[in-house]
């Protein structure tokens, strides 16, 4: 259970943002039309990966080969590509709520893993939820002081997020898919 | 406008994506596999399967030679110290509490094995011998062959791994089969009440 949430699933979202750093310029303009500020590229993200984390699909996906088939395929192509394609477009906005959700989950799935005396997944040990929910928290914990110590002493270049403030409409002079000013 | 087309796709793709999950649990019932199983067996015709079985008397039976009678069927290893305790005592609570009905002939507990290796008729008796059993109206039986096993458990939906200490973690419940051979409802362990309940609801005991 440890390994397939916090291995596989990372490492399967981990290739499809780099298929989607390596996705042909045009194909990647025309899918910023769709995409403002990475918004719809994170709502899809976050939605794919909601549907993973159910316990019946981590358990379907270990006894089911289509199951695990349909894992294979949309966790690269329904999570890690939009991210790609979505992070570097979104503001301090969107990533912040992004980011907070991010750590509401761990902390709400590790909490669920480490209180219920239930086995949530048939294929799984209950020692291993635990684990499982011991590292869920402890994630999540490190990604909030991560957050937290940068927003307290990192630095932010905030003409990158300028245009979040000042202009409603994205300036259509900037291609979306050249990298947003201030990022060398 | 590309904050126009962005708020409509992602609005689609919330919709889609709720629609999606609303498939993926039953309409939002059931989130892990356990309640999914029970959820199916209300919703689909779930047919107990015709497996060769050998009782702890010797005699090689198939399931399909039960139909007729209402079943109660539990899922266990005779070495198991844990949850196979809990379903014993509730079948031998059972066999009190339904003693009319299974003098009668119209219904019968079946405790099948999924260590068939380990579990002979030597050790599913002495299994029953355990929780005392009162008469021929409990069964224990293990598949004689593996394809039989794996068939049972895909279709009761019965999780088996190994626990680390040569022993197993399986998922536990009481499933009620109907003389058609349909398994008709999943219950919880350590309610021998709702079983006799929900009999009842069907007519009988």
């Amino acid at each position: 259970m440890t390994a397939q949430m916090l291995v596989q699933l990372p490492l399967l979202a981990v290739a499809g943002y780099l298929l989607g750093l390596a996705l042909p310029v045009r194909v990647a303009a025309s899918l910023a039309h769709w995409n403002h500020r990475g918004v719809t590229g994170l709502v899809l993200a976050s939605l794919a990966s909601a549907y993973w984390m159910l316990p019946r699909l981590l358990d379907a996906s270990v006894t089911e080969p289509w199951v695990a088939a349909l894992k294979f395929a949309s966790v690269p192509l329904l999570v890690g590509l939009p991210l790609a394609q979505s992070w570097p477009r979104s503001g301090f906005v969107v990533r912040g709520v992004f980011l907070l959700e991010l750590i509401a989950t761990l902390f709400r799935l590790g909490w669920l893993y480490l209180v219920s005396p239930l086995r949530l997944c048939n294929n799984y040990l209950i020692d291993d939820q635990q684990r499982l929910g011991q590292i869920l928290i402890a994630a999540g914990a490190m990604l909030f002081l991560w957050i937290a110590c940068k927003l307290l002493w990192g630095r932010f270049d905030l003409t990158r997020y300028a245009g979040e403030w000042t202009d409603g409409r994205s300036a259509p002079s900037q291609p979306a898919f050249t990298d947003p000013p201030g990022r060398s | 406008m590309s904050a126009l087309r962005t708020s409509s796709a992602s609005v689609a793709l919330v919709l889609a994506g709720g629609a999606l999950l609303a498939g993926a649990t039953d309409g939002f019932q059931a989130f892990t596999s356990e309640a999914a199983r029970r959820v199916a067996v209300h919703e689909r015709m779930v047919m107990a399967p015709p497996v060769a079985l050998e009782t702890e008397a010797g005699d090689r039976i198939n399931l399909a030679e039960l139909r007729g009678k209402w079943l109660l069927v539990d899922f266990v290893y005779t070495r198991c110290q844990t949850l196979c305790l809990a379903l014993g005592s509730d079948f031998a609570r059972l066999e009190d509490d339904l003693a009319g009905p299974i003098a009668s002939g119209r219904v019968r507990l079946l405790s099948v094995s999924f260590d068939p290796s380990n579990d002979s008729p030597r050790e599913l008796a002495a299994y029953l011998e355990r929780f005392h059993r009162r008469g021929p109206g409990w069964l224990a039986a293990r598949p004689t062959n593996a394809a039989g096993l794996i068939e049972l458990k895909r279709r009761f939906g019965v999780t088996v791994v190994p626990d680390g200490f040569g022993g197993y973690i399986h998922n536990a419940g009481i499933h009620l089969v109907d003389p058609q051979g349909r398994i008709v409802e999943i219950l919880d362990f350590g309610a021998p009440d709702a079983i006799v309940q929900s009999l009842r609801g069907f007519g009988v005991a």
